[in-house]
């Protein structure tokens, strides 16, 4: 089959693979009908992520239909399923909880060790992204292996196209937990820093979940005017002391709650940016970020922090002062996916979110790397890129 | 700092900074052999009974446990053992268990003559909601003293990277039904060893 393979930084190729088989009992393999590219496959792409190896499969976003299942599958072929960027086992202690992202059971036992020395714990098996996280072959490809295929995949109703339910994969369920992470109560005013698309989605979340003002916060024009149409108030970090606008519009009270997604690649000249990429590139610290700094900084006394953005590695002047002075609250982690897809397939079904407005550019699958090139350096107009394997050229 | 020789606090011996803690811990172990230790522990939800009797049948044992080769179960509460070792080697041992309590607890030694004396013990211990914390602590002497420990170790062989990694895999088997593996078919998985 044909694959979209990592060979280095910025270097991503379409090889020729042999196709997977069933492995355990409770897989299954899809033929991928649409798999899209992620932000946080960027941070692969520009290699901010450790542990990956030349030939690596990516793509965490994908779906399509199921050709083959092992003999503990509950699937059937042919149907049509959305696979969740989390393998998770469904019945160990965290699964219970629905702490779908803490499972352990999918991450190899050689693959735990990495984990253990850099956070002190094994970390979930995610799908295409690191060896740190399983070393998986992702779903940028023609064919995926899902393993735990009868607790992962949902099943998509026929006549529900691909672009309407495809980022119930990772973005969807990750803007929404963001939203949930930030404990909106009604009245809230609610600051969203990176319109992105989890950012995005995070957006139109908080106004579901009841916040009276949603402001998002980005440098790309067109990715304001998206989120100025689901309701949000805009301010262009370019033009706009962020801290002062802020201040000004909740009368100098702050934000109840304050959403990152942006994560560790944070956009702009800001001096502590600067000094972080020095950083970076000189390996004393892999992580920038200004964005959480500033939304801890502009939080109000008692708030809540929330916290989808990657982050990967150390990072140094974070706030922690006033982050106690003013008792605040994170929350973070990987999303756990699978909680919440069935309530947010049916939102879909119930036209209460909207999702194909976030696609600019739909291409073949063979023409991944290009999409890879235009999301990285066209970030204003292409907001997201869907591959299709079924697709010929143009 | 804290006199040495004795423990002034409830930590586990395994996280122990005393040079006696490590004499103290095998000295749990029934007729134990071996100078140097590990002690590894996991929460496995299920419930004891049945991870006591899936372990209790040692020929289960290579479903989970990477190195382990071979092992055939003899009369008498009597095993033979064939291990993988370093730069494609294998070792062989006798093993016999020397004390048991129902769903709780499996302690076993080599027999004279192993290629590596070892001795340890398995313990079952019920942890409510979570399922029961399993607990090994393994004696040895590596073969070829400290430098074959070191380069046990570089070829991920040295027994305290192995114990974790198989109880892991104890974990997901009982868990889950399987073993995690990226592999792409059959054939990798096989290659690529559990």
């Amino acid at each position: 089959m044909k694959a979209l393979a990592w060979h280095g930084k910025h270097d991503v190729r379409m090889d020729t693979v042999p196709d997977p088989e069933i492995v355990n009992p409770r897989d299954c393999i899809i033929k991928v009908t649409s798999t899209a590219i992620c932000g946080s496959d960027l941070h692969l792409y520009d290699h901010f992520i450790p542990t990956m190896q030349s030939g690596d499969i990516l793509g965490h976003e994908f779906m399509g239909e199921v050709v083959e299942v092992g003999a503990k599958s509950t699937l059937k072929k042919g149907q049509r399923v959305v696979v969740p960027f989390t393998i998770s086992c469904g019945s160990c202690y965290h699964c219970n909880k629905h702490q779908y992202s803490a499972c352990p059971n999918g991450l190899p036992a050689d693959n735990q060790d990495i984990a253990r020395t850099a956070y002190g714990t094994e970390m979930a098996a995610l799908f295409g992204y690191s060896h740190m996280t399983g070393g998986y072959a992702g779903g940028q490809a023609e064919y995926v292996r899902v393993p735990f295929s009868d607790v992962g995949p949902i099943v998509i109703p026929d006549g529900v196209d691909d672009d309407k339910v495809l980022f119930l994969s990772d973005i969807l369920p990750t803007g929404w937990q963001a939203a949930e992470y930030a404990e909106i109560e009604p009245g809230d005013t609610v600051a969203v820093w990176g319109c992105g698309p989890v950012g995005l989605f995070a957006v139109q979340s908080a106004f579901l979940m009841g916040a009276e003002r949603v402001i998002a916060i980005d440098h790309f024009p067109h990715r304001l005017e998206l989120a100025k149409k689901f309701g949000a108030e805009t301010l262009n970090f370019e033009q706009t002391a962020i801290y002062d606008a802020l201040m000004e519009m909740t009368g100098g009270i702050g934000p109840d709650a304050v959403i990152d997604s942006v994560g560790l690649e944070a956009h702009g000249l800001f001096l502590d940016n600067v000094v972080d990429e020095v950083k970076a590139a000189t390996f004393l610290g892999t992580d920038r970020i200004h964005a959480i700094r500033q939304a801890i900084i502009a939080c109000r006394k008692g708030g809540r922090v929330s916290m989808p953005a990657v982050y990967g590695g150390f990072v140094d002047k974070f706030p922690l002062g006033a982050f106690m002075e003013k008792g605040l609250t994170l929350k973070t982690g990987q999303t756990h996916v699978q909680h919440y897809m069935p309530a947010l397939l049916n939102a879909i079904m119930e036209d209460k979110i909207d999702t194909e407005f976030l696609i600019s550019h739909r291409m073949p699958l063979m023409d991944a790397p290009k999409g890879y090139e235009l999301f990285k350096n066209h970030q204003n107009e292409c907001t997201k890129v869907v591959l299709k394997p079924g697709m010929t050229a143009a | 700092m804290a006199d040495d020789a004795t423990q002034t606090d409830d930590a586990p011996l395994t996280a122990s900074k005393r040079s006696g803690a490590a004499a103290e811990l095998i000295g749990q172990i029934p007729e134990a052999q071996g100078s140097s230790v590990v002690g590894r522990a996991v929460t496995i939800n299920k419930p004891a009974a049945e991870l006591y009797s899936y372990f209790r049948d040692f020929r289960n044992l290579a479903n989970f446990m990477e190195n382990v080769v071979s092992i055939d179960v003899r009369d008498g509460g009597r095993s033979h053992w064939v291990v993988k070792a370093p730069a494609g080697r294998t070792v062989e041992w006798d093993a016999r268990v020397t004390e048991e309590e129902p769903n709780r607890m499996i302690a076993w030694t080599s027999e004279p003559g192993a290629d590596v004396p070892n001795s340890g013990r398995i313990e079952f211990k019920e942890a409510g909601a979570r399922g029961t914390v399993v607990t090994a602590t393994i004696a040895y002497d590596p073969p070829g003293g400290v430098i074959g420990k070191v380069i046990a170790k570089m070829f991920q062989r040295e027994p305290g990277i192995q114990a974790r990694r198989d109880l892991n895999r104890f974990k997901q088997l009982m868990e889950t039904g399987e073993i995690a593996t990226p592999a792409m078919n059959p054939k990798q998985f096989e290659e690529m060893g559990l």
